[in-house]
């Protein structure tokens, strides 16, 4: 029974849940069962709240047998990326230095979570402080990949991707800001969504790159992705970044979702499929011929500038990240070092004993990069760089609805394949990078498998603010493949 | 000897607290005390995860001062991160404006002694959020009060045009006057809401060569008068530091010293200005502005006369001196005052008497300003033209204006309660006249006998009147009706 209800899909499940077929209650326990199992395998919940989620699965099944209304994720159990601040448990994002941060806030998407009935469920492991493509840079704890548990789930929401896969939760929150819900989505077989910068308040979200961070869904298919941005999708007042409404206007994602687009023009660029592996290349190359098949067209477009994007990106984000990094310094709260000898110690040994070398590493290029006598050379000139790649895509949507690319050179590789060479880590986000850097939205859905049996995601992109039609052009694919429908079974 | 021509040069840092009823970027009360750390939310904590929201108040207080300061406004302006690290500093970077100010290029008038005014030119001014405090107290530890932090300033940066620690002093006075003209900041110095730091150094000339001394910034000035006598300490300390080593700018870096007001000198905080980095760049939170002409031009609608230019206007529209203009314009509820009662009708010298001898008397004695008192233009008007009439003598304005803070009755209702309204009735006092020579023969002989006695008698007479009418004679009346009688 508890597996079966765990196959089924959000909408579905919190449509049985408000019917009163299926309580809250069932699916919480599901969900935890699930945890117990598999968890110990896999790794990926920093925290689970199991009291209060039965608790809560409980008022909101009473509040369903009293006839009163619920919200759109009416006792679904759901998980989100440790970076977001809840009043309930810590929010470490992954890190020593706020391994015991209780925040005094919610998040804006937690507050709408919880406005919409979904119990939370747990907080899940990344990379330490959103920094990474594969989780082993987390300080607290390791999570593997569920198809195989030798290889990374990807990251740097590998936590929240893992758990989704393994069916550890029914859908899960994760951030992006360089393919950090895409790429973990590709790795692990589901469905991630970066919406447009501004869609989504960042406000609760611990800040890595400020202009780059978005909040989005992973979930086992696409129409849940949707249900979910339902949710989350619109202006807070807290959010100086995130867009007024009026401006555009905030739709009903799966209002449409089944509708195909007709006509559909698929950009294709050779700069986005340079140094892929060829598996990867021939699921993505399948995968198009299956849209062609949908009476899709597709023209080459050029993105001249997409390869200074891992350049660019790696000077704006370091530079935020060493400016949004400055507050965790031991002297408000987080991590102390014991024995100070004067306040600047406790800056110096506080951030040395509980940073990670990933995270130094980001901090003294952002640091560098803003200097005095550097800024022109590199801050700047990264700004200029990410306007061309704006204006590469603008050029390119003049001729397609939508661009379509690897989400990921490589499927999964293997723990600690990577980790001691920062600088093939830090390509393997290459094509999910330039979409951070010019505000669009991008999917990752699963599209196929490589010989070792782990999924290959497929990328698609539109302009900014059209989620609605991201989520239908993904869902002409999913709706005539099986990909999808995979789990796991390894673990 | 050889000869030595000294010159002190001074620019100033002001910082001005904006009177807005949050905070900058959050939404948190702005008042001055309360528990350390009871005003504070996330946004001005620097907790992880919270984004700050521009206060509309503070950027549309800020662009008053600037048009005030004649500043050119910028039509686009944006926040920028300056980094450092500092316990009072939650996030360790400051939201400040860096390369793009909202307001640059303009100039503030002060009065100096010749009646004139002087152009002192305004560099910059920009808005940023204040730090916290940190909270020495006993132990080997600090604790850091967050209340302050994310207070809107106003920074202000002036050009180094001033010559003098009184001129330092009129211009701290006119800006004090200007912002609360605008209602922009309380500027209480006291209360920290106006701080100012000079820099300050000297041009010398010394047998036809120019040595410039090294800049000093001057800390800790919570007065008019510990600036201008920092900066008069600084001006001779200076140049005996110069004459006695011939250290000059080139060779001294920037110092800062701090005034210690007991002692009247300034004490070395630090020598060498460390090469700051402050690492700025564009907050990625928010959202630059960006300003129509429009509604540049709706700013500048809403700004009232200024007060420098309202005292050199009384002066020559109502031919008051400069002392008395000075005070009337002090603060802008007196100048309204003041302005009120002459449109009414009231003599503007008489007017003018009332409210700086009576009405500020009374505003000292209730340790209040005069704004907080009782008392509207259409009272000191009818009040002022009682004693044009000779209904009341000037000496009983005092009387009616202490009683006006206490009642809504009408000046006229006041005297006459008070007994305070002259016997002008002429039949009523010829009256009191005949009576009064009835009882003094000796004194009518005296006066009719001319001479040295006649004055001295007469005058005695007119005492004798006064005393019958109880003070409420009029005076000039009586003296004519004396005429008269004795011709
Ligand atoms: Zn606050």
């Amino acid at each position: 029974m508890s597996d079966e209800l765990l196959s089924l899909s959000c909408r579905k499940l919190t449509e049985l849940i408000r019917r009163g077929e299926v309580s809250s209650r069932k699916a919480v326990e599901a969900v935890f069962s699930s945890i117990e199992k598999t968890e110990p395998v896999v790794g990926a919940y920093l925290s689970t709240f199991i009291d209060e989620s039965l608790e809560r699965a409980d008022e909101i099944d009473s509040k369903i047998a009293a006839g009163k209304k619920v919200g759109k994720l009416a006792g679904l159990p759901i998980a989100v990326k440790d970076n977001m601040c809840t009043t309930f448990g810590a929010t470490t994002c992954g890190s020593k230095i706020l391994e015991n941060f209780h925040a005094p806030y919610n998040a804006a998407v937690i507050e709408r979570l919880l406005a919409e009935d979904a119990v939370i469920v747990g907080k899940l492991n990344m990379d330490e402080f959103a920094m990474g493509s594969s989780t082993e840079n987390s300080g607290l704890k390791k999570t593997v990949n569920p198809w195989d548990v030798n290889r990374v789930p990807g990251g740097s929401s590998g936590g929240s991707a893992a758990a989704v896969a393994s069916g550890m939760c029914m859908a899960a929150l994760g951030s992006d800001t360089g393919g950090s819900i895409r790429q973990p989505a590709s790795f692990c077989g589901v469905v991630g969504l970066k919406p447009t910068y501004g869609r989504v308040s960042r406000y609760g979200l611990v800040a890595y790159g400020s202009s780059l961070d978005q909040i989005g869904p992973l979930t086992r298919d696409v129409a849940d992705a949707g249900l979910m941005m339902n949710v989350i999708a619109g202006h807070d007042d807290n959010d100086s970044t995130s867009v007024n409404e009026k401006i555009a206007p905030v739709p009903d994602y799966l209002e449409n979702i089944e509708k195909g687009i007709e006509g559909l023009t698929i950009g294709v660029a050779p700069q986005f499929h340079a140094g892929a592996d060829v598996e990867v290349l021939s699921a993505i190359e399948d995968a198009i011929e299956v849209y062609k098949g949908l009476g899709a067209k597709v023209v080459e477009i050029d993105m001249p500038h997409i390869d200074y994007s891992v350049a660019a990106y790696y000077v704006i984000a370091t530079a935020e990240a060493s400016s949004n990094l400055a507050r965790f310094d031991g002297v408000h709260y987080g991590h102390r070092t014991a024995k100070p000898e004067d306040y600047i110690e406790v800056y110096s040994k506080s951030r040395a004993e509980a940073f990670g070398t990933e995270v130094k590493r980001r901090i003294m290029l952002g640091t560098y990069a803003l200097s005095s006598g550097y800024y022109d050379a590199y801050y700047l000139k990264a700004l200029k760089v990410r306007s061309l790649i704006r204006s590469d895509f603008t050029g390119a949507f003049e001729k397609c609805d939508c661009i379509m690319t690897p989400v990921s050179p490589t499927t999964a590789f293997k723990i600690g394949e990577n980790i001691d060479d920062p600088l093939k880590m830090y390509l393997s986000d290459i094509y999910t990078i330039g979409v951070n850097l010019a505000g669009i939205p991008g999917i990752s859905i699963p599209c196929g498998f490589d010989g070792n049996d782990l999924p290959v995601g497929l990328q698609i992109l539109t302009p900014a603010f059209t989620e609605s039609k991201l989520l239908r052009i993904a869902r002409m694919f999913e709706s005539c493949t099986e990909f999808h429908k995979r789990r796991p079974q390894k673990v | 000897m050889s000869s030595v021509e000294c010159k002190v040069v001074i620019g100033l840092e002001i910082h001005v607290q904006l009177l807005t009823k949050t905070k900058m970027f959050c939404g948190c009360a702005l008042e001055f005390a309360g528990e350390p750390n009871s005003r504070v939310c996330p946004v001005c904590l620097g907790l992880p995860g919270s984004l700050p929201v521009m206060n509309r108040k503070a950027f549309e207080l800020s662009v008053m001062a600037g048009l005030a300061l004649n500043c050119k406004i910028a039509n686009f302006t944006k926040w920028d991160r300056k980094s450092y690290y500092y316990p009072d500093l939650p996030k360790n970077y400051q939201i400040s404006q860096y390369d793009l100010p909202f307001s640059e290029h303009g100039f503030i008038e002060i009065p100096v002694n010749s009646g004139d005014a002087k152009r002192i030119r305004i560099t910059r001014a920009h808005l940023e959020e204040d730090a916290g405090k940190n909270v020495h107290t006993a132990g080997n530890f600090s604790q850091v009060d967050l209340n302050r932090a994310g207070t809107p300033l106003l920074e202000i940066v002036t050009e180094p045009d001033m010559n003098s620690g009184s001129e330092v002093r009129a211009l701290a006075i006119e800006l004090q006057r200007i912002v609360q003209y605008l209602g922009v900041s309380e500027a209480s110095m006291q209360k920290g809401q106006m701080r100012f730091e000079p820099n300050v150094n000297l041009h010398i000339i010394k047998d036809g060569k120019e040595y410039k001394t090294p800049i000093t910034e001057v800390k800790n000035l919570n007065s008019f008068r510990a600036l201008e006598e920092s900066v008069n300490y600084e001006h001779s300390r200076q140049l005996e530091e110069f004459l006695a080593t011939g250290k000059t700018m080139e060779m001294g870096n920037k110092s800062t010293r701090g005034w210690d007001a007991d002692r009247g000198v300034t004490v070395l905080q630090r020598e060498k200005e460390e090469a700051h980095d402050y690492r700025y760049f564009p907050d990625p939170d928010l959202l630059p502005v960006k300003l129509t002409d429009e509604w540049i031009e709706d700013m500048r609608s809403k700004l009232c006369e200024l007060p420098l230019q309202k005292q050199f206007r009384y002066v020559k529209e109502f031919k008051l001196s400069e002392y008395d203009a000075g005070v009337l314009t002090a603060e802008r509820a007196v100048a309204e005052l003041f302005e009120g009662a002459v449109e009414q009708g009231g003599e503007p010298k008489r007017v003018c008497n009332i409210i700086s001898q009576a009405g500020l008397k009374l505003a000292n004695e209730a340790g209040r300003s005069m704004a907080e008192l009782n008392i509207d233009a259409e009272g000191v008007a009818a009040i002022a033209k009682m004693v044009e009439a000779n209904e009341i003598n000037a000496g009983a304005a005092g009387a009616i204006l202490a009683e006006m803070t206490k009642t809504d009755k009408s000046a006229k209702a006041i005297a006459e309660e008070l007994n305070l309204i002259q016997k002008s009735d002429a039949s009523e006092l010829e009256g009191l006249v005949d009576a009064v020579i009835a009882e003094n023969p000796q004194a009518v002989d005296d006066v009719k006998s001319g001479g040295k006695k006649s004055k001295a008698a007469r005058g005695f007479l007119m005492g004798k009147v006064m005393q019958k009418a109880k003070g409420q004679a009029n005076p000039k009346i009586v003296s004519q009706i004396l005429a008269k009688k004795f011709g």
